[in-house]
């Protein structure tokens, strides 16, 4: 495969987009502080430190819930409830490392708890959507309020905190010099990308989300496909809960994850998944994730009131969907049909 | 004296025969019409039974203080309950009402606070909420985005555009006149506290109640809305107005979130970037309580009033329990709409099932 192949592969994929982004946003950065990209080593620690670093430190939750996500939404459903699972599971870990020593082993005792928990979670929305019936949102919005309700009964309104060097080590600490929750979060999607991709589970996820019923005639059972990527989404917003809360130590009950559930969205979207269901982007949806942590890293960085990116992610949102949608998307090639390529018709 | 006393005994149970005798008869009607209006009689059913476990396990539930307060502390929801239920009956949803709640009352508050005419500010929350319903409709009717997705962004963009507003709670100032919405009006003085009171808060809801009962029942365009969640091809493959009245769902939803904004704003003389926060949740649960099908088509807007008032009544008695944790509220609001929901499939089933 020569260069020029792989530049019309890359121009083809929807989430080339999210990395000029990703370039543009840099670069603005790199205007304001020329030495912004700059990576140094801790002289005592051999530790990188550096704006980059922080980036991708702030992406490991994003990639998580994001990497979960994408698989739900390419069944055609959608979770709601991962901000509030991270949240439970924060609570939970916090909660138990709290009331013991800090042992490594309380630490491993608090993580295998939370993962339950949030896996439980993922298997109940799973079960209510693929066995009841009943419509993902509506299941996942309920889930979603009732989440962040289960993380404060847990503890009993406070943001609890607890010290354990071990479990800080997750987000704090550094492996060959590179911050651990880094290196977790990408083995992380590695293997969900590897069992998607080298198995047929992710055309079976996709076929799903084409046809459920095509699927199901050619002997795809749905049910247990469905359970799987709900209870994949909710384990995986747990280990996002647990990177989340192990940088303070602390969990705040209404703050700890709010409002993720848009991120995810939004990263999702972003990598080129279509929201009605159907092929999925596992590159495009962590291509979105770092998009999104850079936007956040940059807003702070340039002084922007934090308290607007809200408004402005669903602006993008709004304007992603419009994208998407038939209306637009016809209107735009009936104007450019004469200078139609094969890798512009492969997109659409 | 005792013969009067047993007497009396007798007459109230035979009018409380004579009346279930009555319910019974209209329930049964009911169901007759419309399999899918048994959710609605078990909402009836499930106040009742709450109104009457309230009296016995911890009393003075049948007062006119407590139920004037059931109503005018719950006007906005049932107000909420009132647009929700236009967008569900289309089979939509919307899931940006309580944000649209943040940003109307965050920034009424602010502009009365900076002198602006009151009466004025009133109708600029109620044209923000329109304006949130204008933009959500125009994404779900004109570009086919699936509403929830399309609610769930201007959500967000509420909540945010709130935050930006302000992060603190903003106070209204004592003497605004936006605050004689919620000025009681005694309609029967009782002894002590106990008064049947009103506000214009509660007025308004009944009045919103009431003429989403006649849009939607005696209206050209209320029968759409409900062909549009029936089946949307063939509503307008029968020439139905179908685009316009998803529009027009939308906006009444938001603008009717607008409307509850004034009507809380009023009465806390608070308001804040996170108010409303799951006000959505409690809205969905009072439409699907009341009996209105999530998949739209059939309902009652009448008993989305019953379930916003059964998840008021909720609240009273978890505050009166004492024993429940308040923050286990939004769980066990979501478990009660999950078993609606579940009703709900279970008579849609055994409806398609025949």
């Amino acid at each position: 495969m020569n260069v020029r192949d792989l530049a019309r592969r890359a121009l083809a994929a929807r989430y080339i987009w999210a990395v000029v982004a990703i370039l543009i946003l840099l670069a603005v950065n790199l205007v304001r502080d020329p030495g912004y990209l700059a990576i140094s080593v801790n002289p005592v620690t051999e530790n990188l430190s550096g704006n980059l670093l922080d980036i991708l430190r702030n992406a490991a939750p994003i990639l998580m819930i994001a990497v979960g996500m994408c698989l739900v939404i390419s069944t055609g459903g959608i979770d709601l409830s991962v901000g509030s699972v991270m949240a439970v599971s924060g609570a939970v870990s916090m909660e138990l490392l709290s009331s013991t020593d800090g042992t490594p082993s309380a630490a491993l005792t608090a993580i295998a708890l939370a993962l339950l928990v949030s896996t439980v979670i993922g298997v109940v929305n799973g079960f209510l959507v693929a066995v009841v019936g009943l419509q993902p949102f509506i299941t996942t919005l309920v889930m979603m309020l009732a989440g962040r309700g289960i993380a404060k009964v847990i503890t009993s309104g406070q943001n609890t905190t607890a010290r354990n060097e071990t479990f800080r080590w997750i987000a704090n600490g550094h492996v060959l010099g590179f911050p651990v929750v880094i290196l977790l979060a990408l083995a992380v999607v590695l293997v969900v990308g590897l069992v998607v991709r080298r198995t047929a589970l992710g055309l079976m996820i996709e076929s799903i989300g084409i046809n459920a019923k095509a699927s199901r005639m050619v002997g795809i059972k749905p049910r247990g496909l469905l359970i799987t990527v709900y209870s994949v989404s909710g384990l995986l917003a747990g280990i996002a809960g647990l990177f989340t809360v192990s940088t303070v130590m602390t969990v705040d009950v209404s703050q700890t994850g709010s409002a993720m559930e848009m991120d995810a969205i939004l990263a999702v979207v972003i990598g080129g998944t279509a929201l009605a269901g159907g092929k999925f982007s596992l590159t495009g949806a962590v291509a979105g994730a770092f998009l999104i942590a850079t936007l956040n890293k940059t807003v702070v960085f340039l002084g922007v009131p934090s308290s607007a990116t809200p408004a402005f992610k669903a602006v993008v949102i709004i304007v992603i969907c419009l994208i998407q949608s038939e209306r637009v998307r016809g209107y735009v090639s009936s104007r450019r049909r004469v200078r139609t390529t094969p890798a512009q018709e492969r997109v659409a | 004296m005792r013969s009067d006393h047993t007497s009396a005994v007798a007459e109230t149970v035979e009018h409380q025969d004579a009346q279930r005798r009555r319910w019974g008869a209209l329930s049964a009607r009911l169901l007759q019409v419309n399999p899918s209006a048994m959710p609605t009689a078990a909402a009836l059913v499930l106040f009742a039974v709450m109104l009457v476990f309230g009296e016995v396990s911890y009393g003075g539930i049948f007062q006119y203080n407590t139920l004037s307060n059931l109503l005018i502390n719950n006007a906005h929801l049932i107000i909420l309950a009132v647009g929700m239920t236009f967008v569900i009956l289309t089979g939509g949803i919307d899931l940006s009402v309580g944000a649209v709640i943040a940003f109307s009352s965050v920034a009424g508050v602010m502009l009365a606070n900076a002198g602006w005419n009151p009466w004025l500010v009133m109708v600029v929350m109620v044209v923000i909420g329109l304006l949130f319903g204008v933009v959500a409709g125009t994404l779900v009717e004109f570009f086919n985005v699936q509403p929830f997705i399309a609610t769930l962004a201007t959500m967000f963009l509420g909540r945010g555009l709130a935050s930006m507003l302000s992060t603190t709670p903003e106070r209204l100032v004592d003497d605004s006149p936006i605050r004689l919405l919620s000025k009681r009006i005694t309609l029967i003085d009782g002894p002590g506290v106990n008064d049947l009171q009103l506000t214009a808060g509660g007025i308004i809801a009944v009045v919103v109640l009431l003429g989403g009962f006649f849009v939607l029942h005696r209206t050209r365009r209320g029968r759409t809305t409900y062909a549009i969640g029936g089946s949307e091809n063939a509503a307008s493959l029968m020439g139905l107005p179908v685009r316009s009245t998803k529009l027009m769902v939308y906006m009444v939803s938001g603008g009717l979130a607008g409307v509850a904004a004034v009507v809380y704003t009023s009465r806390l003389g608070i308001a804040q970037n996170i108010t409303g926060t799951g006000w959505e949740l409690d809205a969905i649960a009072a439409v699907v309580i009341g009996g209105t099908l999530l998949t739209g088509g059939a309902g009652y807007v009448l008993g989305s009033a019953v379930g916003a008032l059964v998840l008021g009544l909720m609240n009273v008695l978890i505050v009166r329990d004492g024993g429940i944790n308040p923050e286990m509220t939004t769980v066990i609001t979501g478990a009660i709409l999950l078993v609606f929901v579940l009703l709900q499939r279970g008579v849609t089933m055994r409806r398609s099932d025949l």
